[in-house]
């Protein structure tokens, strides 16, 4: 679990100083939510339903703000 | 997103007074809280009920530093007489930032009660239901940020 908190420091850290093209950084932002999701919120031992609820709300709700976007730049 | 696709170069020029450098330390500061909080309710789980609490007090803090530099961002905003009422980016961010606040300082509650609730000797079922329901909503406020901050921070 402390893996997983520093690697969530060393995404935020990174992306927060180069940054990066948006689509990176929401994906990177994406990639952090799962985690939290799955690591702290304890979904990798959940039930499957409800742990493909939230992979299928992160996906989502990722591809609808890239799709967003991508579609005002 | 929508909004920001609007007028691109209003959302890019607006970004342009926050300071990624704070949010980068507020993110860092969410993410140790809840780290914390999941290794009081993995704490509790051992019957180590005084590790729980003191991990649930350092994520408190969290949130208190959290607060303290939003207070100062937000202050030097308003003195460089920017506001919700000045464009469309800073109402979404004011607007947003502000309702994740309130909801930050109602986890800050939640996570002192639990505090108080791990010194007991034994959770009920029930207790323990509290302290992951509880637990599951400071990482939810913690997941809200995360998404928020490349949002108005990064997103160019």
């Amino acid at each position: 679990m402390v893996a997983v908190w520093a690697l969530l420091v060393v995404a935020t850290i990174v992306s927060g100083t180069v940054g990066g093209h948006g689509v990176v950084v929401l994906v990177v932002a994406f990639v952090k939510v799962r985690l939290v999701g799955l690591y702290f919120m304890e979904l990798r031992s959940a039930p499957v339903p409800l742990r493909l609820l939230f992979e299928g709300w992160v996906v989502v709700t990722c591809s609808v703000l890239i799709g967003l976007y991508l579609s005002g730049v | 997103m929508w909004a920001r696709g609007q007028d691109p170069a209003l959302f890019a020029s607006s970004q342009e007074h926050l300071h990624q450098s704070r949010a980068v330390l507020n993110t860092v500061l969410l993410l140790t809280s809840s780290l914390c909080v999941a290794a009081a309710v993995k704490a509790t789980r051992t019957g180590a009920g005084e590790a729980a609490r003191r991990l649930l007090l350092a994520a408190l803090a969290g949130g208190v530093g959290f607060w303290l530099v939003k207070i100062v961002e937000y202050g030097q905003l308003f003195a460089d007489d920017l506001s919700p009422a000045t464009n469309d980016f800073f109402m979404y961010y004011f607007i947003l930032t502000w309702l994740h606040l309130l909801h930050l300082l109602v986890g800050m509650g939640i996570l002192a009660y639990l505090a108080s609730l791990v010194r007991r000797p034994e959770l009920t079922p029930k207790q323990v239901g509290y302290l992951e329901a509880g637990g599951c909503y400071w990482h939810m406020v913690d997941l809200i940020w995360i998404v928020l901050f490349p949002l108005f921070y990064l997103v160019r």
